[in-house]
């Protein structure tokens, strides 16, 4: 299949390890990625917090830019994913605010195409069993809880995610690639990336809080699909509380034995080389 | 006059914080909340109460992390994450202080750096939100490593069609 890719900012900074793997995995599963033509940030908490035309307006700027491709848009940050599906929900739902939203961008919105996240498309699209037939390494004694967080499942009328309170998707495809993975009452718990550099102390217990819960659950690992929990999970939970913490498509990249999967390990924050040699995984 | 709670409802476009029957699943489900001066389910009742300057300037609205949960267990579908939203913009319309001042910063420091290129240059915007906020030493131990690991860029990255990009700053902003 085909799409428009929407990397966002984080993807290209902080994230890069997602958009690496991002493309990898794609790649290796037939999905052909084209980049939105000359995107922009989409605002982020920034914007919703200040200005509600403004939190519309940047991702509508990129709906639009993507709407010439004719093509369901794939967003992988879950940012991204939330602000897109929530200045969706907006413009086809206020008559007004899309006039003014089409005014201030200068273009017709026409809400035809659908805004899609990768755990979605890999797990809908690709299906378990193309995936299955793909792994090549399996991930013999990786213990992960999957951390779906906030963004791509609220407000579930919005974001359209399946079991919003609690989601398998992603610990369907771990389970795929042969992960064990643990069960735990966390997985939409919220990680207080929005407040992460603004109020770090309240998100230092919050961080400290998963971590715990994901230990108890007898993890060795997380995983996510989000670059705002990704940075978060890394830096802020207490020294001693610290786990490795992936993108889910880091995981399928290295069982899929994709050329360049260990490279994205190197540049983690807290390294997860330790556990994957451990392991035997690298 | 519009009174305090018909200006918010009208912000809000949805189900009338009258709806609210306080069961507070909100607040039992907000991971901020502990940490809150009012709790979610108690603003509604401020607002309804017409108790503008107690909600706008408090910590509260500053400390909601928009995590969209008490919209999601709300029985009524009252929409407090969307509240939360709408009081901020609303103590920033009037120009009041942010209770928590270095949360508005952050996001101003964020918009800016969309404004400046068209993308969000982290190291460009941390720069920033330091010297606005004056937090110079958070993080100073984080940055070395990322910059060795190559995840701080020096290049800010660039939307060619910037124009388009401030031209919706622009208008946005001047319609407030």
């Amino acid at each position: 299949m085909k799409v428009s890719y929407y990397p966002g900012c984080s993807l290209h900074g902080m994230g890069k390890e997602y958009d690496q793997s991002m493309k990898a995995v794609s790649r290796a599963l037939n999905i052909e990625l084209k980049e939105i033509d000359d995107w922009s940030c989409c605002g982020a908490s920034a914007a919703h917090n200040t200005n509600f035309d403004l939190s519309v307006a940047l991702p509508a700027r990129n709906l639009i830019a993507a709407e010439k491709d004719a093509m369901d848009v794939m967003v992988p940050c879950a940012a991204c994913f939330n602000r897109f599906k929530m200045a969706e929900h907006h413009l086809k739902a206020d008559k007004d605010l899309k006039a003014r939203v089409e005014g201030v961008l200068g273009a017709k919105y026409q809400g035809g195409i659908s805004i899609r996240n990768p755990i979605d498309v890999i797990y809908n699209e690709i299906g378990m069993d193309a995936l299955a037939a793909k792994v090549v390494k399996p991930m013999a004694g990786l213990k992960p809880v999957s951390y779906y967080g906030c963004l791509l499942l609220r407000p579930p009328e919005v974001c359209q995610f399946e079991n919003y309170e609690n989601p398998f998707m992603l610990d369907k495809i771990m389970g795929t690639i042969g992960a064990d993975v643990k069960n735990w009452s966390y997985k939409t718990d919220c990680c207080g990336g929005s407040l992460s550099v603004s109020k770090t102390a309240i998100v230092v217990e919050m961080c400290d809080k998963l971590m715990a819960a994901a230990k108890e659950a007898g993890a060795n690992c997380v995983v996510t699909a989000c670059p705002m929990c990704m940075a978060n999970l890394e830096m802020r939970p207490s020294a001693n509380m610290k786990m490795p913490v992936f993108y889910f498509t880091e995981l399928i990249s290295l069982a899929l034995g994709l050329p360049g999967s260990k490279e994205t390990f190197k540049t983690h924050l807290t390294d997860p080389q330790p556990l994957l040699n451990q392991l035997r995984l690298v | 006059m519009e009174t305090f709670l018909e200006e918010v409802n009208k912000k809000i476009h949805g189900v009338p914080l009258q709806a609210c029957y306080h069961c507070r699943k909100c607040t039992a489900g907000c991971p901020a909340a502990s940490y809150m001066e009012f709790n979610p389910n108690k603003v509604i009742k401020m607002i309804q109460n017409g108790q503008k300057d107690k909600v706008l300037s408090s910590s509260t609205i500053w400390l909601c992390l928009s995590c969209e949960t008490c919209i999601t267990r709300c029985p009524n579908q009252v929409d407090i994450a969307r509240m939360m939203d709408v009081l901020r913009q609303m103590a920033i319309e009037e120009g009041r202080a942010a209770k928590e001042a270095n949360v508005l910063k952050f996001h101003e420091a964020f918009l800016s750096s969309i404004k400046f290129g068209g993308r969000v240059h982290e190291m460009l915007m941390t720069v920033h939100y330091k010297l606005k906020s004056g937090d110079f030493f958070s993080d100073v131990d984080i940055a070395p490593s990322m910059f060795l690991k190559g995840k701080l860029s020096l290049l800010p990255p660039r939307t060619k069609d910037l124009k388009s990009v401030r031209n919706i700053f622009e208008k946005t902003q001047s319609k407030s």
